[in-house]
C-alpha cells in the first residue's frame, strides 16, 4: 500500500510540474534568479542520489563492489561512451568485483 | 527516458552524450527539411528510449510489482524521478519523503514546459496531453528547432518513440529481472547510481554546478547515518540555493557561463528580460 501511495503522489506531482510549464503565463518562471535554482536542484539531488547509492546501506555507510562499479560507469563517461554502455559498465564491474570477492 | 541526455542547457548539443546522435546541434538552418527533424528525433528517442531495460531491472530489483512498475512508466514517464523513487522505496524510506525526492527531480520539466509551450503554441486543449511529453530529451530536441513546424514535429516523433520504447523496455526489463532472481549478484543495484551519474556529468558545465554536486555528496553522506532514509537526499538539496547564494555574494550578477543563451533559446525571451538579464 505505501509503494502505491507513493506511486499516486510521484505521479501526480510530476505531471502538475510538466503541466505547469505549458500552462502559466511565460515571465512567471522566467526570472534569471529562479531559472538558476531549477538548474541547480537536479544537480545537487543526482549527486546525492549518486552517492547514496552507490555508499548507502540502509543507515549504514559502505564500501563494496558497487563503488568499483561506479567508477567504471565514470571511467566510460570520461571517454564519452554512450548512455547504455555507462550503465552497462557499472553493472559489468559490480557483478565482477562480487564474483571475485 | 528523461534526463538520459544532456539536458537542453548544454548549449546547443542536446543529446550529445548519452543520446548519440548530435543531429539537433546542427539544426539552426531556416529551411530544414522534415525528413531532418524526424531523423534528430528518432535518434534520440530510440537510443534513450532503450534505456527503459535498466529502468525495469532496477524497479523490479527494488521489490516493485510487474504492474507497479509498467505504471511508473506509463504515467511518470521521467526517468531520473522514477529511479530516485525506487531507489527510496528500497532504501526503506517512507512513501512521503520518497515521492517528494521523486518531485523534485521532475520540477524542471515545469521549466522545459515554459520555455517549449512558446515554441509550439499548441492550443490549450493539447497542452494536457502534450506536457506528459515535456521532459529533458523531447526539450532537447525541440528547443534548437528554426521554425514552429519543425519544433511540432521533433516533439512528437521523439516523445512518441520514447513513450513507446521506454514502456516497453521497462516491462521487459522488469519480466527479466524476475527471471534474474537476485539482481544484486548481476551488479544490478550499481544500475541505479550509474544512471544518475550519467544524468549528473553533463550538467556538471561550471564551478558553481561541480561545488554544488560536492556540497551534496558530502551532505548526502554525513547525514545518511543520522536521518530516516530518503531524508538525507531531501537535505542535500539545499546545496542548490547555498551555492547559488555564495556565489551571488562573491561575484554579484555574474552567471556561471549563461549556457543558455543561444540564438534557440533566446528567440524565446522578450527584449525586455534580455535587457534584464544584461543589467543583473
Amino acid at each position: 500500500m505505501n509503494v502505491w501511495i507513493a506511486i499516486g503522489l510521484t505521479v501526480a506531482g510530476c505531471y502538475l510540474a510538466k503541466l505547469l510549464g505549458l500552462l502559466v503565463p511565460a515571465g512567471v518562471l522566467e526570472r534569471p534568479l529562479v531559472q538558476r535554482m531549477a538548474a541547480l536542484l537536479p544537480v545537487a539531488l543526482l549527486a546525492a542520489l549518486t552517492a547514496q547509492q552507490t555508499f548507502g546501506d540502509g543507515q549504514q555507510l559502505v564500501l563494496d563492489a558497487r563503488a568499483a562499479g561506479l567508477g567504471a560507469a565514470a571511467l566510460a563517461l570520461v571517454l564519452r561512451a554512450p548512455f547504455l554502455v555507462v550503465v552497462g559498465a557499472g553493472v559489468l564491474v559490480t557483478a565482477g568485483v562480487r564474483a571475485l570477492a | 527516458m528523461a534526463e538520459q541526455t544532456a539536458p537542453p542547457e548544454s548549449t546547443g548539443t542536446p543529446g550529445a552524450r548519452s543520446a548519440g546522435p548530435p543531429g539537433p546541434a546542427a539544426a539552426d538552418r531556416p529551411d530544414k527539411p522534415d525528413a531532418a527533424v524526424v531523423r534528430d528525433a528518432l535518434g534520440v528517442g530510440i537510443a534513450v528510449g532503450l534505456s527503459g531495460f535498466a529502468f525495469g531491472v532496477t524497479s523490479a530489483g527494488s521489490g516493485l510489482s510487474l504492474l507497479q512498475t509498467c505504471v511508473l512508466s506509463l504515467l511518470v514517464f521521467t526517468g531520473a524521478s522514477q529511479f530516485a523513487l525506487v531507489g527510496a522505496l528500497a532504501a526503506g524510506g517512507n512513501p512521503y519523503t520518497a515521492a517528494a525526492g521523486a518531485f523534485f527531480l521532475g520540477v524542471r520539466n515545469a521549466f522545459y514546459g515554459l520555455r517549449l509551450s512558446q515554441l509550439l503554441a499548441f492550443p490549450r486543449a493539447v497542452r494536457p496531453f502534450a506536457a506528459h511529453w515535456v521532459i529533458d530529451e523531447t526539450t532537447a530536441v525541440t528547443l534548437p528547432q528554426p521554425t514552429r513546424r519543425a519544433a511540432r514535429i521533433g516533439f512528437t516523433v521523439t516523445g512518441l518513440t520514447l513513450y513507446v520504447l521506454w514502456n516497453l523496455t521497462t516491462l521487459v526489463g522488469a519480466l527479466g529481472a524476475e527471471a534474474l532472481g537476485d539482481t544484486d549478484a548481476w551488479g544490478l543495484d550499481a544500475a541505479s547510481p550509474a544512471v544518475f551519474l550519467a544524468l549528473l556529468a553533463p550538467m556538471l558545465k561550471s564551478t558553481v554546478e561541480r561545488v554544488t554536486a560536492g556540497l551534496a555528496v558530502v551532505l548526502a553522506l554525513t547525514l545518511l547515518p543520522v536521518l530516516p532514509a530518503g531524508v538525507p537526499v531531501l537535505l542535500s538539496a539545499l546545496a542548490a540555493p547555498v551555492v547559488l547564494f555564495l556565489s551571488g555574494r562573491t561575484k554579484p550578477g555574474a552567471t556561471p557561463q549563461d549556457p543558455e543563451d543561444t540564438p534557440a533559446t533566446r528567440r524565446g525571451k522578450t527584449a525586455r528580460q534580455e535587457k534584464e538579464e544584461r543589467h543583473s
